[in-house]
């Protein structure tokens, strides 16, 4: 932290005046005239909610994909269709049984079972040539996408939160002053503040898990040099297999998390996929807090441009991705081979 | 109408009947080049409309921009997804600038003032695309392009000033040259085998100009290039500025052959397809995209047929493609270019079980 500061000073300005600035529109009761020039408070709060928001759920579809990259350098580019297929077996689950939290672990003991076939059957067999693998996956994206168009059919399903994750909170933010100087305060649907947690939860995990444990330290060495961590006598096949499964695990939770609160649909998948292509761009390849990072300024990014620039948000997202190849094409966390 | 007939005054409309050939005279040119020309200039007299339009008019135009993927691939060594993107930002600028149904948009220009402006622009966005690109290497560059190709298609789609949006633009014809109506079956044919095999013999050119043989000496060894002196980074932006004229003439005759253009056109599966394409028939030679074409449009065209008569409903048309893409890439990546030599290997050892050599030195 100290190091970066000293190293760019003004970057370092830059980033602490966004921040302030941030902070200050977060908590502070709007003046009139801030108000007339880019509207309500509240909108501002709620695009910013669901910019956070979005950016976890972009975070756990984009934190396994990275994470297989980083280790194998292979580029799943069938991890959208994952992420489809969680969204359509939760869905499947939450309806047929009625347990919205058991459609998480089926999703992701099911996606995780299909990506170690796809370890075993695809990956294993073309290990080291990157153009053919990323083919695969699209021809296995192709033939998924049709698949489940052929058995879900092209309608859009949406998946229930129970009820009493139900319903809006009320959270210790001032959106505005009435005349009589009562403060109004926010209020927020609790299940998209549950996900933020999880998400949240589930990227400390990996870290932790990352950093503090053995097969944490396995990964990290693989992520730095397969070929020597191979010879040292450790079973890096397995490695792979336990990693792809936990990356593809991942994608599956994440559909579930997208299908609460968005919704399943045909389409969904490559609109995943670019997200979690243009997070990773953004964030930098194989790195975790880069995956975090990156969702976070995408997520806000959406949510903001559909809010204050409707037409466009797309390019808007875009264009921050020009930026950061432009100028830093390893992406914000990215490391130079 | 006797074939004979049918030859001679269709050469005369287009006035360029498979211009190679005479080019270079009938002497010392491989028989494969006459009868694959002397097939497809006979064409319309053995095949009906619905194949010469739907089927032959796609697969020159699929496999034109495919031509241009393979450029890349195959010689530059970069995989680009946004080669559909540039073709459809040509076929878009044709409506904007030429004449629509849209006529709000449509500006209306001459047809000769429209077709080198939607070139030239398309050509930018593609080298534009190309300098970001080539900042990565490898399995980055499908992925940036895989991005970009997306992010065009969500902006034509949101977009209702220029690109009109979800509904794109109808009834973007082809100017009445010569008298001709070049939206039938004949001439369309005529005229995308034309730029088909004009595309074809340019990349063969280019291909072995200083200028190709760079580019692959960069595809081998871009350190060792640099080393030499070479600009690695002009040479492959270079290479995608080529590659999206190809692209961007084949995206005006695709929007000539559809009458329309749509965010449709642009999507992801079309972007995609296009990788499929240049795979199936192969990147080792411009011919592969070619051969990929006509089979990914005849696979399109009679997947309901095939999918009915093995009792699959007939709209699972996508699964077939992909299975079949598959397929290719596991057991042939070389695509169908690449069973070729494999097949006169196992010919040869089977044939010769002496083990001699006499064969190979033809």
């Amino acid at each position: 932290m100290s190091t970066f500061v000293q190293r760019h000073p003004v970057w370092s300005l830059v980033i602490f005046l966004v921040v302030a600035i941030f902070i200050w529109a977060i908590f502070a009761a709007w003046p009139p005239g801030l108000e007339s020039v880019i509207g309500k408070k509240k909108v501002f709060l709620n695009s910013l909610f669901n910019g956070i928001t979005l950016g976890a759920l972009y975070f756990l579809v984009a934190s396994g994909f990275t994470l297989i990259f980083g280790l194998m350098k292979n580029v799943n580019l069938a991890h959208g269709s994952l992420y489809m297929v969680g969204g359509y077996i939760g869905y499947g689950v939450a309806i047929t049984t009625g347990w919205w939290v058991l459609s998480f672990i089926v999703a992701f003991i099911v996606v995780a079972a299909i990506g170690v076939v796809l370890q075993y059957a695809v990956f294993r067999r073309m290990e080291g040539e990157d153009l053919r693998q990323t083919l695969v996956t699209i021809g296995i994206s192709i033939v998924l996408a049709d698949l489940m168009l052929w058995i879900m059919g092209g309608n859009t399903f949406q998946i229930l939160a129970p009820s009493w994750l139900g319903g809006p909170m009320t959270l210790p933010l001032v959106t505005a002053v009435k005349s009589s100087g009562e403060p109004v305060y926010m209020t927020y649907p609790i299940v998209r503040l549950v996900i933020l947690l999880g998400a949240i939860a589930i990227g400390v995990l990996m870290w932790l898990a990352l950093n503090r444990t053995r097969i944490g330290m396995l990964i990290r060495a693989g992520v730095d040099d397969r070929d020597m961590l191979s010879a040292t006598g450790v079973r890096i096949q397995r490695v792979f297999v336990l990693v792809f499964a936990f990356g593809a695990g991942l994608a599956g939770l994440a559909g579930v998390v997208g299908g609460t609160f968005q919704s399943v649909a045909p389409g969904e998948d490559t609109r995943f996929l670019l997200a979690s292509l243009v997070v990773v761009i953004v964030g930098g390849m194989g790195s975790i807090p880069g995956a975090a990072l990156g969702a976070l300024i995408i997520g806000l990014a959406e949510q903001f441009g559909s809010v204050y620039f409707p037409t466009y948000s797309v390019v808007l997202t875009f264009l921050i991705m020009v930026l950061v190849l432009a100028f830093r094409p390893q992406g914000i966390f990215g490391r130079t081979r | 109408m006797t074939v004979a007939n049918e030859f001679v005054s269709r050469t005369d409309a287009t006035g360029r009947p498979y211009q190679p050939a005479r080019l270079s005279g009938p002497a010392g040119i491989a028989w494969r080049y006459w009868v694959v020309g002397f097939i497809l200039v006979l064409m319309p007299v053995a095949a009906n409309s619905f194949v010469l339009f739907q089927i032959f008019g796609w697969a020159f135009i699929l496999g034109m921009i495919a031509l241009s993927l393979m450029f890349l691939g195959g010689y530059g060594g970069m995989v680009s997804l946004s080669q559909m993107a540039v073709a459809g930002l040509a076929a878009y600028m044709m409506a904007v600038f030429g004449s629509s149904g849209v006529t709000q948009i449509s500006l209306g220009w001459p047809w000769w003032l429209t077709v080198p402006v939607a070139i030239i622009i398309a050509v930018i966005f593609g080298t534009i695309t190309g300098a970001l690109a080539v900042r990565t290497e490898g399995i980055y560059t499908i992925m940036i392009t895989l991005a970009i190709a997306t992010a065009f298609f969500y902006f034509v789609r949101q977009n209702y000033t220029i690109f009109n949006g979800y509904n794109g633009f109808n009834q973007v014809l082809p100017p009445q040259l010569f008298g001709v109506d070049w939206r039938q079956p004949i001439p369309i044919y005529y005229l995308t085998l034309a730029f088909a095999v004009l595309a074809y013999f340019l990349v063969v050119y280019v291909a072995r100009t200083p200028f190709g043989l760079a580019l692959q000496g960069v595809r081998d060894n871009p350190r060792r290039m640099a080393a030499l002196g070479f600009n690695v980074t002009a040479h492959r932006i270079a290479a995608y500025a080529f590659a999206s004229f190809i692209a961007a003439v084949a995206g005006i005759l695709l929007v000539w052959l559809n009458a329309q253009v749509s965010p449709g056109t642009v999507a992801i599966g079309p972007a995609i397809d296009i990788l499929v394409i240049a795979v199936i028939g192969g990147m080792r030679h411009p011919i592969g995209p070619f051969i990929g074409a006509l089979i990914f449009v005849t696979i399109r065209t009679f997947a309901l047929d095939i999918l009915v008569s093995v009792g699959i409903p007939g709209e699972r048309f996508q699964l077939l493609v992909g299975l079949t893409f598959l397929a290719i890439v596991f057991w042939s990546p070389d695509g169908i270019l690449g069973l070729w030599p494999r097949v006169r290997r196992w010919l040869v050892s089977a044939s010769s079980l002496t083990g001699s050599t006499s064969e190979e030195g033809r």
